[in-house]
């Protein structure tokens, strides 16, 4: 082709205090082409990806746009030349309408009646519904992420970067998306689509760049490659399988919870609403579901965080907890990890071992006569460090100092080597690489063999389908009756999971 | 070239003690320069204040006299600071902790002694504790703001004393004077012979330690911390917050209650309008100037005794206002505040990029 790329890196390296985040990084985007940008938790993509919008300099290598180099050095520049982007994290206020929020973060100051039309153009043009006046805190999360959408498109973009969009998002929703996202591309806008879903690239891009400890390691065609070349491409090595006993028998029942009902905890909280379920010894059970139906209260009223008025609404081998606080209930045998782990499931500003007291102070005895046992903690920490391959300075490293996914190694050992009798877990393997999440599955099967009974809460179907025996779906904080997994049906999933959003009936 | 702020990967340990020691002679730098412009020999002012009092021997007796009192109320305050507990009325709690010691001792009459004395400074504690209750119940019931509610009570707490000392406990032999009569010679805390130095040094010389292990090894240390970075971690780790709230704001109170008995039956010896002093708002600087650990209100407690000195003795020495030491003791203070980013960021310059645009 004559034309020059819509997007050249070279030799783009990025240095941060004690790390290189990019290493002479380097490859181009096509006009109209939809490029995928595949790697592992740290394998510097959001890094890059911020350099390009402007949010971050590189300290060396070269950006050029249609052929001329550029420095970009702010986001507004960036919107400038015409390049959207669309974050994993949206940046919404709850409590204003459609409209407001779209106003509040374009450049200009455009009319709202001026705007209003200009959206509903945009909306027709590219099939999105979104009702302008419309609350946000009312929307669903795939309704929200239209509104960012939106936002990026009444720039016309000429290129648009998509941060991991789907995670949130219902199978029926996935789709309606990427129909957005091959017209854009048909329009010769091109699109950078950040994900580690394999087989979304496989489906979606055109080409796909994969990063490694942020270094590039290949562009190559996704419709060629497999998902598992892919994934081992990503992750430098073979990928290993889930390994489990075939056709195990259940234990009794280990944890019930019966007509467990919790009002809201606020006014974006959703209210539990007579929830059932059961778990036997050595199950696991997944509760699937799109982000803000319920799934966090969920936890929180099974890990003792949000204790119920009604003893018996939980029950763990027999005994009723459902009154009993987050300590009294470890007492009886239940873990947790919730899915936000800093300031949640770890305090950021503490050290590992200081992290591992939070939680497993009783079980293992670090408590003597009112004092920490520090040696106990470090020696725990350190178990946890090496048995889940945690990469950290060791047990006084700061949490805060570690990445995401290797804190959530950590979490997740440090409740797992406890060898709770119910371990119930919200997103295992949030930000976690494929590698890791693998690990981290294993340990889950593992310690279900044993005869734990877990309980895994995840916006990932695929996670789920993978790793449950049995699963159920949240919505509006309801439970659905609970399916087997080897006989569920991903469409019936997708609509229960869709439920009273109605968004599986749109059509796309 | 451009100033930046850049994250530390972890926060510098060097700053940390760094920050209150260049805090300090940045305050005394700044003040020879304001002195000199204002036409007083800035150099000889900032030497009585600061340096003098460390000279003289004999000035070092007044220096622990006033460096007890405002370490063992920093210990407490720190305490609930860790908590992310602001009590600002440690004044109040330290007036109503005097005045619990001096009722017990009133009620004794004549009758003294080594249970007496313990009865006197227990009654402190606990005075200084439920005057500190208050905010806490309003806190934790309510979410009334305890900056405000604490602060205001030391207002109330001030005129309860002149109700006391004007009206019921006011001395019949004292010439009419809003005061207490004096306590009796064996109501009086022991003092080492030869000197004004009580047993309340000593006591602010032991509590440090004690603080340090209750903050850095106990169960309940950790409790203070983890609620002081998280509520929700806490939540997770199964720590109740609002009882924390509670008990870091009695402690805090009752170290405040405590210091005001041990100055009352240790140094005063009678409750009289004057009797509030300040210390319990200068703790405030103490415990951030210690950087909220124990050792380091220990320290920081004597650098502003040593100012309160140093401000009497600028007093005859270049003449200046002996209200002189409070401006330098807020000096510091801003200056603490002002230089805490350091230890979690650092500074970089960034040499001017060539112009940027398309």
């Amino acid at each position: 082709m004559a034309s020059p790329s819509r997007l050249e890196l070279t030799g783009i390296t990025k240095r941060f205090p004690g790390v290189l985040a990019n290493d002479n990084v380097g490859f181009s985007v096509k006009t109209g082409e939809i490029h995928a940008l595949l790697g592992e938790n740290g394998a510097g993509k959001s890094t890059l990806v911020k350099m390009i919008y402007g949010i971050l300099q590189p300290d060396a290598g070269e950006i050029r746009w249609d052929g001329q180099r550029i420095s970009v050095t702010n986001p507004k520049a960036a919107r400038k030349l015409g390049i959207g982007m669309v974050f994993q994290h949206f940046s919404l206020f709850e409590a204003m309408t459609v409209l407001e929020n779209i106003a509040l973060g374009m450049d200009a100051k455009i009319p709202a009646r001026d705007l209003e039309s200009r959206i509903l153009a945009v909306m027709g043009q590219y099939g999105l519904k979104l009702e302008p006046h419309r609350i946000v805190s009312t929307l669903s999360v795939g309704e929200r992420q239209r509104i960012e959408i939106v936002r990026a498109l009444l720039l016309t973009p000429k290129l648009l970067i998509m941060d991991e969009p789907t995670s949130v998002l219902t199978p029926q929703e996935v789709e309606q998306l990427f129909t957005v996202l091959r017209k854009l591309a048909q329009e010769g806008c091109s699109i950078l689509y950040i994900s580690h879903k394999l087989h979304e690239i496989k489906a979606l891009c055109d080409t796909a760049t994969i990063l490694r400890g942020g270094k590039l390691v290949d562009t190559c065609d996704p419709a060629v490659e497999t998902s598992r070349s892919m994934a081992e491409k990503m992750i430098g090595s073979s990928l290993k399988d889930i390994s489990r006993v075939a056709g195990r028998a259940f234990g009794p029942s280990k944890l019930v919870v019966k007509a467990l009902s919790l009002p809201a905890d606020g006014p974006f909280g959703t209210a539990l609403r007579d929830i059932s379920f059961t778990v036997r010894a050595g199950e696991i059970f997944g509760v699937a579901g799109v982000a803000g139906n319920g799934q966090n209260a969920l936890l929180l009223a099974l890990s003792g965080e949000a204790p119920n008025q009604d003893p018996a609404s939980v029950t763990v081998d027999g005994v009723a907890v459902g009154h009993l606080q987050a300590r009294a209930r470890r007492g009886h045998g239940i873990g947790s990890v919730p899915e936000e782990r800093n300031g949640h499931a770890a305090v950021p500003i503490f050290t590992l071992a200081d992290n591992a007291v939070l939680t497993a102070r009783d079980r293992l005895g670090m408590v003597r006569a009112g004092l920490i046992d520090a040696k106990a903690a470090r020696t725990y920490a350190g178990e946890v460090i090496e048995a889940f391959s945690v990469k950290a300075t060791g047990p006084s490293a700061l949490a805060e100092s570690l990445s995401g996914g290797n804190l959530q190694k950590y979490i997740m050992g440090r409740e797992i080597l406890q060898k709770p009798q119910v371990l119930v877990v919200s997103q295992p393997t949030w930000g976690v690489d494929a590698g890791a999440a693998g690990s981290i599955h294993q340990a889950l099967v593992d310690l279900a063999a044993t005869g734990s009974a877990i309980v895994v809460i995840s916006q990932d179907l695929d996670e789920l389908l993978s790793l449950c025996d049995t699963m159920a779906v949240i919505n509006g904080g309801r439970l659905s009756p609970p399916m087997v997994v080897a006989e569920a049906k991903i469409d019936e999933i997708g609509l229960l999971m869709g439920g009273i959003h109605g968004e599986a009936s749109h059509a796309p | 070239m451009r100033l930046k702020l850049e994250k530390r990967r972890a926060p510098s340990l060097a700053m940390l003690v760094a920050t209150p020691i260049a805090s300090v002679i940045l305050t005394m730098l700044i003040g020879i320069v304001v002195f000199d412009l204002l036409g007083i020999n800035g150099f000889e002012a900032v030497v009585d204040i600061f340096l003098s009092p460390l000279l003289y021997s004999y000035k070092w007796q007044d220096v622990a006299l006033k460096a007890a009192p405002l370490i063992i109320i920093a210990l407490g305050l720190s305490m609930g600071n860790r908590a992310q507990v602001w009590n600002i009325g440690a004044e109040g709690q330290y007036v109503i902790g005097a005045l619990c010691c001096a009722g017990v001792g009133i009620a004794f009459g004549q009758t003294g002694g080594f249970l007496v004395v313990v009865l006197m400074i227990a009654a402190g504690i606990v005075g200084g504790g439920l005057w500190a209750a208050v905010p806490a119940w309003l806190r934790t019931r309510f979410n009334v703001n305890e900056i405000l509610s604490s602060l205001m009570l030391t207002y109330i707490s001030f005129q309860v004393l002149g109700y006391l000392v004007g009206g019921p406990w006011k001395d019949p032999n004292g010439r009419n004077f809003p005061a207490t009569a004096p306590l009796a010679d064996s109501q009086t805390l022991p003092v080492w012979p030869e000197s004004t130095v009580h047993l309340g040094v000593l006591v602010a010389l032991i509590l440090p330690f004690v603080f340090w292990v209750i903050m850095a090894r106990s169960e309940f240390g950790y409790q203070v911390r983890v609620v002081g970075s998280s509520a929700t971690a806490a939540r997770h780790g199964g720590f109740d917050s609002k009882r924390t709230i509670w008990a870091t704001m009695i402690i805090g109170g009752a170290m405040a209650g405590l210091a005001g008995g041990l100055e009352f039956a240790g140094v005063l010896h009678k409750m009289d309008l004057g009797f509030p002093s300040g210390y319990g708002f200068t703790a405030i600087i103490v415990a951030f100037l210690g950087r909220l650990n124990p050792f380091g209100c220990l320290i920081a407690g004597i650098v502003l005794a040593v100012t309160y000195v140093g401000g009497q003795m600028a007093q005859t020495s270049v003449h200046i206002p002996n209200s002189t030491a409070g401006i330098f003791q807020a000096m510091m203070l801003f200056f603490i505040l002002a230089s805490d980013i350091l230890v979690r960021y650092r500074i970089r310059l960034i040499p001017s990029t060539k112009a940027a645009g398309v």
